[in-house]
């Protein structure tokens, strides 16, 4: 037993918040893609509500083109800690006709998922959706806040937000409103790594340096796989590489990269010149890109 | 995350004084801008037909912002040096979002105040520092900006600190909380680096200043409180009668043994355990999240609050505070609404408004109604007691937020007296 516990100000926080959705809300989801920052969720909500279980389920919308590592290891995530996992297929939503696939060289399943999305809420009645967004990671998203009331449509209403004061949150809605929830708004891409270091957690490969076949294009390295479009002019070729975001295979760009433990990556991110976004090929479709998907009920 | 001092800093001024600049000059200088930012500034400058990098569209993210020039919400900023992280909140100086700037800076310890050397302390100046004096936040630095554009020139630096300092004088802030410094945001003169053209300035730059500050939050001082958020309960085989209470700290620390009253029914008992995770630790300091465990039987649910025997609050049916309003819907005589005191919540009824309090603390006129962006003295009369201190006491038990209740909206932030 240690004498005095000092908190971890921006941990205590994200708990702080997770409990609220589960005292204020009826039936709140966390949305987990695998990546970092919602494996980082689920160790924050582990802790706020241990040594109960986590009281909500987590959300995976699966676009179809994600890493297999990344799939492998959301399952085993989900057996160890006895988590329920709902998934849901952007395929679908493209079967059904509601959705239609993007063509070209910069073909992504990204934007379809926010359908998926919306229809998932609908049919679950979900009133809360907890995502892993922070605000340094865009300048839209540095305007979001914690609680951030979509309405029927799943719109954000950017310049009509709630004000949040103190650590109050409100998250009184009315029927067919939901609320998204940012538990870690104000962590930094440098305060999840050293955190995941701190905690030992474990993460998917495809974080580390691998060997990986690559093409590169607009300076940026490509996966060369089946669902990613390539020139037959864009040449393969074997690098060793990492990601930094776990997106789609389709809008994810792989870093070059030799850093093959926590404590590498943690340097290697402390030094970068590059955020972590500007690996995000859909950020790059514009300079308003994410408040133009944000408005329209994407994450 | 590595042990670095946290510092929260709001920005606050009229429109246009140059606080997205100076911010986006900051995280320029600190090395905090990465590269693929660096180039969209420089990309959208040259659009803009600039002969100089524009700052503020490092933080003016909406589309809406970037059209105007102008901030309209509150952008959360993070940056650090070596030996600090900071947390900015870049507020909005246009009167019109006057409530964003209030968000902004109820989460923040220090104020940046830029001023206009050109314009002087303008309306806008005093009411950001009232907010501030009401809000009280432990430091502000007024940035004298755009010197540049006065040809440097100490006068008008001298001049502007003088009117400044009658401000402060009227406030309840000591003349110790308050840093002048003469800058040029765009030029980046004494923002990070000492200017070679104001050599009669002898103090910090700004950085230099907010590296140095200790900023101590109010309710260091005060009680223990322990507002009960959520109880967990595992109805595992393992943890078959386990009953926490979770919420975060405030005021002071918890110990384990500690003699604790729980309010409202004024039971009481002792800590038993005190859980982070999977350990045990013997005393959580303020600002912890954490779960406790009790010695006896007692009936705890979300919204009570657990103190020490030695400490209790205030507990009344009744409450005055001041009042600033946040939402387009006035605040009048006889509206009720939902009072949202921490995770509390109970029913509140506007009995009276004794006046709209003037922001250059000049006093307060009469008045039957709070409009947006105004802050006046109220009582309330409540469906049940809540818990409280003053706010000078402890801020989290000392603020509320009134909820309407027929769009939801936030529409008020209260201050106990
Ligand atoms: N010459 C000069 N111009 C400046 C300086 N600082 C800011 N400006 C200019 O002043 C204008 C307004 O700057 P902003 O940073 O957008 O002002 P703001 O205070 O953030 O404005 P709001 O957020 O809308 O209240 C821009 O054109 C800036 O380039 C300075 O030190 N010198
Ligand atoms: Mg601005």
């Amino acid at each position: 037993m240690s004498n005095l516990f000092i908190p971890n100000p921006k941990e205590a926080e994200s708990i702080h918040i997770l409990r609220e959705v589960a005292a204020q809300f009826e039936k709140p989801v966390l949305l987990f893609s695998g990546g970092k920052d919602s494996i980082t969720l689920v160790r924050l909500a582990q802790k706020a509500f241990y040594p109960a279980r986590i009281p909500f389920p987590l959300l995976h919308i699966d676009t179809g083109h994600n890493f297999p590592e990344t799939i492998a290891f959301r399952d085993q995530l989900v057996e160890e800690l006895g988590l329920e996992l709902i998934v849901r297929n952007v395929q679908d939503s493209i079967d059904q006709g509601k959705v239609t696939e993007e063509r070209g060289r910069y073909a992504s399943r990204n934007t379809l998922q926010t359908t998926t999305l919306l229809d998932t809420i609908e049919e679950f009645k979900f009133d809360a959706c907890i995502g892993g967004a922070r605000r340094d990671e865009e300048k839209a998203r540095a305007k979001e806040r914690v609680f951030s009331v979509r309405d029927d449509f799943g719109q954000w209403d950017e310049k009509n937000q709630r004000p949040e004061l103190f650590d109050m949150l409100n998250g009184k809605i009315h029927q067919g409103q939901n609320v998204r929830v940012f538990p870690i708004s104000n962590w930094t891409e440098l305060d999840v790594w050293e955190y995941i270091k701190n905690e030992n957690m474990k993460i998917p490969s495809i974080y580390f340096a691998h060997k990986r076949e690559v093409f590169f294009r607009d300076g940026m390295v490509w996966t060369a796989n089946q669902h990613v479009y390539r020139d037959n002019s864009e040449e393969v070729v074997e690098r060793m590489v990492r990601f930094r975001t776990v997106g789609d295979m389709t809008c994810t760009a792989a870093v070059l990269s030799d850093a093959d433990t926590l404590e590498a990556v943690v340097d290697e991110i402390r030094l970068s010149t590059i955020s972590e976004r500007g690996a995000r090929i859909d950020d790059k479709r514009s300079e308003a890109a994410m408040e133009k998907r944000k408005k329209v009920g994407y994450f | 995350m590595e042990n670095r001092k946290l510092i929260k800093i709001a920005t606050a001024g009229s429109v246009d004084d140059g606080k997205s600049t100076l911010i986006g000059r900051l995280l320029y200088d600190t090395g905090s801008l990465t590269s693929d930012k660096l180039e969209a500034i420089e990309r959208n400058s040259k659009q803009r037909g600039y002969d100089y990098l524009d700052f503020s569209l490092a933080t003016d993210g909406l589309v809406a912002e970037r059209e105007q020039g102008i901030t309209i919400d509150v952008a959360h900023i993070y940056f650090n040096t070596d030996k600090t992280n900071f947390i900015v909140a870049d507020t909005p100086g246009h009167v019109e979002y006057t409530r964003n700037m209030v968000t902004g800076a109820s989460t923040s310890q220090v104020a940046i105040i830029l001023i206009d050397a050109r314009k002087g302390v303008i309306e806008q100046t005093y009411r950001h520092f009232f907010i501030s004096n009401l809000l009280r936040l432990s430091h502000v630095v007024v940035a004298v900006n755009k010197m540049d554009l006065v040809d440097y020139d100490e006068e008008v630096y001298l001049k502007i600190k003088s009117d400044f300092e009658e401000l402060v004088a009227k406030s309840d802030f000591t003349t110790d909380q308050i840093t002048f410094i003469p800058i040029s945001a765009l030029k980046g003169e004494n923002v990070s680096q000492k200017s070679d053209l104001m050599n009669w300035y002898i103090g910090n730059t700004l950085l230099d200043h907010l590296e140095v500050l200790e900023p101590a939050d109010l309710q260091e001082s005060s009680a223990a409180r322990f507002p009960v958020q959520f109880v967990i309960r595992p109805k595992t085989e393992a943890y078959h009668d386990f009953r926490g209470f979770a919420g975060k700290v405030y005021g002071g620390n918890l110990k384990k043994g500690d003699s604790i009253t729980v309010l409202p029914s004024l039971t009481t008992s002792k800590i038993k355990a005190i859980h982070f995770f999977e350990k045990e630790v013997e005393e959580a300091a303020i600002g912890s999240s954490i779960t406790i465990t009790l010695e006896d039987e007692v009936n705890v649910s979300r919204g009570d609050t657990i103190v020490k025997n030695s400490d209790l609050p205030k507990s009344e049916k009744s409450i005055s505070a001041t009042i600033c309003q946040v939402n387009a819907k006035p605040l009048k005589v006889g509206d009720k609404y939902t009072l949202q005191h921490g995770v509390n919540r109970v029913l509140a009824k506007v009995e009276s408004i004794q006046g709209r309090i003037h922001t250059d603390f000049s006093g307060e006129e009469a008045s039957d109604q709070l409009k947006l962006n105004d802050i006046g003295q109220v009582t309330f009369k409540l469906s049940k007691a809540i818990h409280f201190d003053s706010y000078k006491q402890n801020k989290s038990t000392g603020s509320f937020i009134l909820i309407d209740e027929g769009s939801y909206d936030t529409v008020s932030v209260g201050f106990i007296n």
